[in-house]
């Protein structure tokens, strides 16, 4: 299916500064090297503050993850959760309309927001409080038929309870989410028929609704301090990981070699990890030598970004690079943002060596004839 | 009718304690320990003899598929992921648990992982499932707390971290290798297969997928036995299943029943009949909107397993999500309805699904309306047959059997709409 970006794009994006730092632990649950494992929850969290998906907020997703902006704008437009157009202010209603919920009365849902929305889908209405849209299954089938809201699901509904919803919804109000017949979740409507004897008193809700209900957020634009930030992978977790960077730090332009944290030297859990060597800061220059820096893009993995970000932390020749020690290239492993690992797997000192010398590598002979860049 | 006590997943509604406090009081994490103290080739053996079938719908041993990890790391690390995008129209049955029972999952994973020599496990949940995956994330952080996960896993003295990673909503992350990719931050397009993934899965290293509920399982399983897991169903079609029948019954509910359970009881028991009556029933989709619809009056006494619902009545156990639809139901118009399901959810990679799709769908939407000529039937047969097989991954074969199930099963009544429009007169099977 065709999606395109919007035509009317905001000017910036920027996360908060409590969805950043949420964004930052979410980059520690992939291996080094692997942070584009991290685009889509960045993405999401990115259409939880804004209500939807921007092409500058594509952009900075990318940037954090050092990935080029064509692979995020693939995954944006690909995944279909991901809303490429401005949406209701208050809320995007998603009805699901999949066979389960069709034969239960899903049409009748959609005649609702036909007449209580807008004509057709992903228009905003005439007041720019809803937006909707039929979805395909939404995994709740036993409590057909059911549509989100925000971040909550509607279940067991009506087309009366339904308009209801939304006008409490427009009067500013939240309705409890959940199945709107009296069930608790996913039981027997009529009383349970098994699971009769465990009872231990049970809680008023079930556990979406308790959480919907608790924390409050369902149609809420999303600041990163509605809960407490846990990132349990990084201070209790078996694997070594590298400690949260600053906020200041994920601004590329603004990272310097100053700001950079070591890695710590806990031993690694993975028998399969190398041993972490301790980092150590190697010689940098200020400027290039007055022959004028040398072209670093012609080692393999440096492209034209890693090659402003090695010059912004003072490598300009191949003779540095291929003086670092393994300590020296545990460091710069650790500063590239975004590429952190990239040295080390691609061999750049070794390859460094050889451009060094004069000589060329298989790589750097395409490069020169310009078959690369 | 299944026993409290012989039931996995004690607190699937979530009525009860649903914190790590009272899972354990449910028998949940004993002995976790001891259970990895037996080895890798203890629990992999028990988990064969148990004869678990994976529980995501293509029905695979669970235990053979955990005995293809490499034995020995060659360097790489390995992984487990867990497929929680459960996304099959009709499929509910894993959000129970992973908001209900979060822990048989998460003491699944553990042990899991250990069998298969991975430090790390990945459970990739569905976008949709917010609260879901703040429900699993909030009893992973127990766990973390309580020393369950992490370092010296639940004093197993196996070092094991568990992340919680989401899509965004796309169906087709549910194949296993589209999941893989999607997982390493790509568009989810499945890849060809070999290498399968557990010689070359999550970033090039063995990994092994399995869905929630087989995971979710094993740890019972492995306390009980596999004999006693054995005992419930036919002979290669073991254990307990979650049920999740929604449509025109009158109680649609999700159900954990013993397998080889017939259609008949699962419904009079669990939810409170057909609506109008067994008469009324039309048709059933006994296994996810992937496999083909059965008639209702072939139903009744169906036995609800693998071996049964496909040898016998040519579908399929899937994922076990029930869809009944009473004669109130426009058949054509149901499996037109999945036929844009699959439109709209093919990837795009290979041309028989992504152009296959839509054709398919454009001739039903003529068939709902009557708007055809008879041959067309034929030819619709015909362009599912190519499609069938003829794609990576399994989508195309899922797009293609719900139309090959209905024009099997309900000829007849796609003929009379033509006839009807043709004629001018509106039969008694016209829509509305």
């Amino acid at each position: 299916m065709l999606r395109r970006l919007h035509h009317e794009q905001p000017e910036t994006f920027a996360f908060s500064p409590a969805n950043l730092a949420w964004a930052q632990g979410q980059i520690q649950k992939y291996p080094q090297g692997r942070q584009a494992s991290a685009v889509i929850p960045l993405l999401w969290r990115a259409q939880e503050q804004e209500g939807w998906l921007s092409k500058p907020a594509i952009e900075a997703v990318a940037d954090m993850l050092g990935m080029a902006y064509i692979r995020v704008l693939e995954v944006a437009t690909f995944y279909f959760m991901f809303q490429l157009q401005p949406v209701g202010s208050i809320a995007h209603v998603q009805v699901c309309g999949t066979l389960s919920c069709m034969i239960c009365g899903a049409e009748d849902l959609i005649g609702v927001c036909k007449e209580k929305i807008a004509d057709k889908a992903h228009q905003v209405s005439a007041d720019g409080k809803f937006s909707w849209e039929e979805v395909e299954c939404l995994g709740s089938c036993s409590n057909a038929p059911m549509v989100q809201i925000g971040k909550d699901y509607y279940e067991d509904l009506t087309a009366e309870r339904f308009a209801e919803i939304l006008d409490e919804l427009a009067a500013g109000k939240v309705p409890t989410p959940g199945p709107q017949n009296g069930r608790y979740a996913a039981e027997p409507l009529k009383g349970l028929t098994s699971l009769t004897e465990y009872d231990s008193g049970k809680t008023k809700y079930n556990a979406s609704v308790q959480l919907a209900t608790d924390i409050g957020d369902t149609v809420k634009r999303i600041d990163g301090t509605e809960v407490p930030l846990l990132t349990p992978w990084i201070d209790k977790g078996a694997r070594a990981a590298t400690p949260p960077k600053s906020t200041e730090s994920a601004d590329r332009a603004a990272s310097k070699p100053a700001h950079a944290q070591k890695k710590t030297a806990a031993p690694s859990a993975k028998p399969s990890d190398a041993a972490p060597t301790a980092a150590k800061k190697p010689r940098t220059m200020k400027a290039p030598r007055k022959a004028g820096a040398d072209d670093l893009k012609q080692i393999k993995g440096v492209g034209p970004k890693l090659e402003k970000l090695l010059n912004s932390l003072g490598f300009f020749h191949f003779d540095q690079i291929s003086k670092w020690s393994a300590e020296e290239l545990a460091w710069v492993d650790d500063n590239l943002e975004g590429f952190k690992g990239r040295a080390t797997r691609d061999d750049w000192v070794g390859q460094a060596t050889l451009l060094a010398s004069g000589e060329m590598t298989e790589f750097s002979s395409r490069v020169k004839k310009g078959d690369v860049y | 009718m299944l026993k409290d006590q012989d039931r996995i997943f004690t607190n699937i509604y979530g009525m009860h304690d649903r914190t790590l406090k009272g899972a354990i009081a449910r028998g949940h994490w004993d002995g976790t320990a001891k259970i990895i103290q037996n080895g890798r080739d203890w629990i992999i053996d028990q988990m064969k003899a148990s004869g678990l079938r994976g529980r995501g719908g293509a029905g695979f041993p669970t235990g053979l598929k955990w005995s293809f990890m490499p034995k020995e790391s060659d360097g790489r690390p390995a992984y487990l992921v867990i497929n929680a995008d459960e996304s099959e129209p009709g499929t509910c049955k894993d959000r129970e648990i992973m908001r209900h029972d979060p822990h048989t999952l998460i003491e699944g994973a553990l042990i899991a992982s250990f069998a298969m020599n991975a430090h790390a496990c990945y459970i990739y949940i569905r976008g949709e499932y917010i609260r879901e995956k703040e429900a699993l994330q909030a009893a992973i952080d127990e766990c973390y707390d309580a020393g369950l996960l992490g370092k010296n896993a639940a004093k197993s003295g196996w070092d094991f971290d568990l992340y919680l990673h989401h899509g965004a909503g796309a169906y087709i992350c549910g194949e296993e290798t589209a999941l893989i990719e999607s997982l390493e931050g790509k568009k989810g397009m499945p890849r060809m297969k070999p290498p399968f993934p557990a010689g070359a899965g999550l970033y090039g290293c063995p990994t092994t997928v399995n869905n929630v509920e087989s995971i979710a399982v094993a740890p019972t399983i492995l306390r009980r036995g596999p004999e006693w897991f054995s005992s419930f169903g036919r002979q290669n079609n073991a254990g307990t299943k979650l049920f999740a029948v929604s449509g025109h019954v009158n109680n649609p509910c999700v159900v954990e029943e013993a397998m080889s359970i017939t259609f008949e009881e699962l419904i009079e028991k669990h939810c409170g009949g057909i609506r109008g009556g067994w008469d009324n029933l039309q048709a059933v989709i006994p296994g996810g909107s992937s496999v083909p619809c059965v008639r209702g009056e072939k139903m009744r006494d169906a036995i609800m397993d693998f071996d049964y619902l496909r040898g016998d009545l040519g579908s399929g156990l899937g994922t076990a999500a029930v869809i009944v639809m009473d004669k109130s139901v426009d058949m054509i118009k149901a499996i037109w309805r999945l036929s844009k399901f699959y439109k709209h959810e093919s990837c795009g990679q290979c041309t028989p699904c992504r152009e296959g799709t839509g054709w398919m769908m454009r001739v039903m939407d003529r068939l709902v309306k009557g708007e055809a000529s008879l041959e067309e039937i034929d030819m619709l047969w015909d362009v599912t047959k190519q499609v069938e097989g003829h794609t990576i991954c399994a989508l195309g074969d899922a797009a293609a059997w719900p139309i090959q199930g209905l024009i099997r099963n309900f000829r007849e009544e796609i003929e009379d709409r033509i006839k009807a429009t043709q004629s001018g007169r509106t039969g008694a099977m016209a829509a509305e």
